[in-house]
């Protein structure tokens, strides 16, 4: 698998993912600017904060060139992953339903969270079961995850019972489009890839999209 | 011409910033203020109030979290 990590202005979190990437294939650096993505197999949307989150949080990163060409890419069914910011830009760019609001807690939290697979069959999670739990850190202050009337087989990944960071509308952690080839998520699985750091449980949403798919 | 848009978290989602000033007012002694929602203002100039509300529904506001009224001299 060829992925390509998207840079913006103000990512922060894109070095991990290109690293998490390369552990399940080839990874490079798309620069938010361009408009080829080249012959990538997938597309990562990492977190930061792309523009400052100047406006909202995603608002003006779906503006960026790029970006057409991602819309394009995850309209024709390649698989997209976006994390914490990326998740907000997936959201406003519309790839995604819902929108990302300010914690109820008003406070950046940093922490490692349990989240439940909730949907094994999507590209990024078909190497879990459903019921698979994975421990990853979150560290954000706008995740609390808001879709009214979102359909049940949208919902990819629930924080574990007491462990909602955020006040996310029932526990949801990770949605994805109605093909499920676009996921978005809070938790970062790219800092999760090293027993050394803790826990190698994200790894498994890279090597997911590596896996040949069950027939 | 000159206009403001004005932009606030949509009736029955949690604000949980205008929740935290209305908790803050009591103990400076301001008692019985209540529905305090915080939202944001801008202001810009343009040729073309027509395309405004566009504007707004595309960029300014996110149409699902987000309320917004126009403001024209």
């Amino acid at each position: 698998v060829i992925w390509g990590v998207i840079q913006f202005p103000g990512s922060c979190d894109e070095r991990d993912a290109l690293r998490a990437c390369s552990l399940a294939g080839e990874a490079r650096l798309l620069w938010h600017g361009d408009r080829d993505l080249g012959e990538v197999d997938a597309i990562v949307v990492p977190g930061g904060f792309s523009y400052g989150d100047y406006l909202r949080a995603g608002a003006i990163a779906r503006f960026s060139p790029l970006m057409e060409s991602v819309i394009d890419f995850a309209r024709s069914g390649g698989p997209v992953l976006g994390i914490c910011n990326g998740f907000q830009v997936l959201c406003e760019a519309g790839l995604l339903p819902g929108a990302l609001l300010p914690n109820r807690s008003l406070r950046f939290v940093c922490r490692q969270v349990n989240v439940v697979v909730e949907n094994a069959d999507t590209p990024f999670t078909r190497g879990c079961e459903k019921g698979d739990s994975l421990s990853v850190p979150v560290k954000h202050t706008t995740g609390r995850y808001y879709a009214p009337g979102i359909p049940q087989e949208q919902v990819v990944l629930r924080y574990a019972p007491g462990q909602n960071p955020n006040g996310a509308q029932n526990d949801i952690a990770g949605v994805c489009n109605t093909d499920g080839n676009v996921l978005g998520l809070m938790p970062h699985p790219e800092h999760a890839v090293d027993p050394l750091t803790g826990s190698a449980d994200g790894g498994r949403l890279f090597e997911s999209v590596a896996m040949v798919p069950a027939a | 011409v000159k206009a403001r848009v004005l932009i606030r978290p949509k009736e029955g989602i949690l604000d949980p910033q205008g929740k935290a000033v209305e908790r803050a007012l009591p103990a400076l002694g301001f008692e019985g203020v209540e529905h305090v929602r915080v939202g944001r203002m801008v202001e810009l100039e343009t040729d073309d109030l027509e395309r405004l509300p566009e504007l707004c529904e595309k960029l300014l506001a996110n149409p699902l979290i987000e309320d917004f009224e126009i403001e024209t001299p």
